[in-house]
């Protein structure tokens, strides 16, 4: 066994650790109050080169392991979720479906410039009644002619409605199965396409400075080259780009519960009642000894989860429990460091507050807690 | 245009540092290494010569332990172009630069950029040792550095007490970074990337002909000792009797 990483994953986890204390960390607090997507974040992330980074050279990618993007997004958690929002969501939802299922002609097409961080793109899986049971949506697919017309509506797509997002990948019933259940399949429409509309959501507890819409397809038409892969795979094709953005999720609980603990334990050693650094306490010194253990835990089990991918091997089980662990240990932390921090944590002022709250999606977003355990009672035989 | 710029491995400055059992170094377990965020200053210096140039090389050199290979990896993915690591122990700094002495010879460059100090021993002596054993001109602690047209000589303003001091060097020269150069750039990705293609030569110290029988031994280390609390004094008559007779230094 080998616990080292490599000398350019140490080189890449320093690198963007500095470049999201220097360009990310400063702005985070306010971007979040104003519920501001920055454009100029966006760009300044495009340039460091944070997207398309398990793409391949081929496609202006960066042709890196799976690990390093999962500690890229880790290192970008720890100062902000909303950033690391854009980032995971962009990778392993907007671009890791065009990159692993698309035909060459829409893999040149579509990647370069979302590699290059220009443009965004959204993954419309869910729908305002299809949530857990995301095989259940309405959107529809009828193929007229050349063209699918797409008719349906979509909720909570990230990326989907900033001024450079470019498209959006589309889960929609393209007919019926013999046993009657409905055929999905994964359509590519780009924005600007006639009767596609999407609106920004407001009013998030979390993640505000990221970019979350609702879709709209009114009789939307686009040609029938923009299936995504083979027809009638739609559902598996998400499901398996889910088994990646849920590394990522666990990479944004992992971060995120890294920077509760290091704000908890440099803010417990400087603050003092009784006379005494509140540190020095042995309730609060035990948990932050909680925190450290748990994050180390975390850490080792989303890293292997990673290794079983980079080595092709399967890692669905350990992915969703990289997934439900990380995010339940972030919860812990953010806890234990409002806690922590008493009164100020509950004020903006303090980082932990944004910590907390962003905490929440995590057990919720690319499948809630309990259909993680579902996941995983199914590989272990339970279900 | 060559530029040969230095890389030397060194604890992170955040890590909290602590004496070793033997009390004659500290305890390297769980340091985090660094580039020196001098030499970081140094290699930044020098690649931004190298654009404004157009036509230059960048060499970086660190002369260490072979896990140095990370910071000139770091250098390497920065913009630098190549990368010499020079394999000893307990070198000391005199050692360090009779080696630097024989790697300038091999390489020819036209300027060295060293940190003016690196933040572990803080010696705060290579650079000018290695100008003084080349017989080559030195400008140390610079914050500002312009390369004459020419390219025959530089500019450089000197950090200098109480002010600044411009001077010029004739080319090939010796220059030292100070804090205020510049602010070094991120290792971007798609640096990181093209680092992986770039050469890094290996060299060992014995192999290069110098004594490097250290001159210096660290006999031992001690941590400062801890900062006493303060205390609250009644009034100023108080305040000034205790800087006079306690702190003596009224």
């Amino acid at each position: 066994m080998d616990f080292e990483l490599s000398i350019e994953q140490q080189i890449l986890r320093d690198s963007v650790r500095d470049f999201a204390e220097r360009e990310i960390k400063p702005l985070a607090a306010e971007l979040d109050r104003n519920e501001e997507f920055s454009y100029d974040t966006l760009q300044k992330m495009a340039e460091f080169g944070l997207f398309g980074m398990f793409v391949s050279e081929h496609y202006e990618g960066r042709a890196m392991d799976y690990l390093s993007y999962i500690i890229a997004t880790e290192e970008i958690a720890r100062v902000d979720g909303s950033h690391a929002a854009t980032v995971a969501a962009e990778n392993s939802l907007g671009i890791g479906p065009i990159y692993y299922f698309g035909d060459e002609e829409q893999k040149r097409k579509y990647l370069p410039p979302l590699c290059r961080g220009e443009a965004l793109w959204g993954f419309g899986l869910t729908e305002a009644n299809a949530g857990s049971d995301a095989g259940s949506g309405r959107t529809q697919a009828v193929l007229d002619g050349d063209e699918w017309v797409i008719n349906g509506s979509k909720i909570f797509i990230t990326n989907a409605s900033t001024e450079v997002s470019a498209g959006v990948t589309v889960l929609c019933r393209t007919g019926t199965l013999d046993d009657g259940r409905p055929e999905l399949s994964c359509i590519l429409v780009e924005t600007g396409t006639g009767g596609y509309q999407s609106k920004v959501m407001h009013d998030k507890m979390m993640w505000r400075a990221s970019n979350t819409s609702e879709l709209y397809f009114d009789d939307c038409r686009v040609p029938r080259s923009n299936l995504l892969g083979v027809r009638g795979q739609g559902f598996r094709q998400m499901m398996q780009t889910l088994d990646g953005g849920r590394l990522s999720i666990a990479a944004m609980g992992l971060g995120g519960a890294q920077g509760c603990f290091e704000m908890a334990l440099a803010y417990a050693k400087q603050r003092e009642q009784f006379g005494t650094p509140i540190s020095q306490f042995q309730v609060n010194s035990f948990k932050l000894a909680d925190m450290a253990t748990e994050i180390e835990c975390a850490r080792l089990l989303l890293y292997k989860a990673c290794w079983l991918r980079d080595n092709h091997k399967p890692f669905a089980k350990e992915a969703a429990m990289a997934k439900l662990n990380c995010s339940e240990v972030m919860y812990r932390c953010a806890n234990h460091a409002v806690q922590l921090h008493g009164g100020y944590g509950l004020m903006k002022d303090y980082d932990v507050e944004r910590f907390y709250r962003d905490q929440k999606l995590l057990e919720i977003g690319e499948g809630t807690s309990e259909i993680q355990r579902m996941v995983i009672a199914r590989h272990i035989g339970a279900l | 245009m060559k530029i040969l710029v230095t890389a030397k491995r060194v604890p992170d400055p955040e890590s909290t540092i602590k004496v070793n059992s033997s009390g004659d170094g500290i305890e390297e377990a769980g340091i985090k290494w660094v580039v020196n965020p001098f030499d970081e200053i140094a290699i930044e210096e020098a690649l931004r010569v190298k654009e404004a140039q157009g036509d230059a090389e960048v060499v970086v050199v660190s002369i260490g332990p072979s896990e140095a290979q990370e910071q000139l990896r770091t250098g390497l993915a920065m913009g630098a172009d190549r990368a010499i690591l020079v394999t000893g122990e307990n070198l000391d700094t005199s050692a360090v630069a009779k080696i630097l002495v024989k790697i300038v010879e091999k390489e020819s460059p036209d300027i060295v950029i060293t940190g003016k100090q690196a933040i572990d021993d803080d010696s705060n002596e290579v650079g000018q040792m290695t100008a003084q054993l080349l017989g080559w001109p030195q400008a140390t602690f610079i914050s500002e550095l312009k390369i004459a047209d020419d390219k025959s000589s530089a500019e450089c303003t000197r950090e200098v007490d109480g002010g600044m001091e411009t001077i010029s060097v004739p080319l090939p020269a010796l220059i030292t970074a100070d804090l205020r150069l510049n602010e070094p750039r991120y290792a971007s990705l798609p640096g990181i990337m093209k680092a992986r293609k770039k050469p890094l030569e290996q060299i060992e110290a014995a192999s290069l002909g110098v004594d490097t029988t250290p001159k210096i031994v660290i006999k031992s280390m001690a941590p400062p000792p801890a900062r006493e609390a303060g205390r609250i004094v009644e009034s100023v008559d108080e305040l000034v009797t205790a800087l006079q007779s306690e702190a003596k230094v009224l």
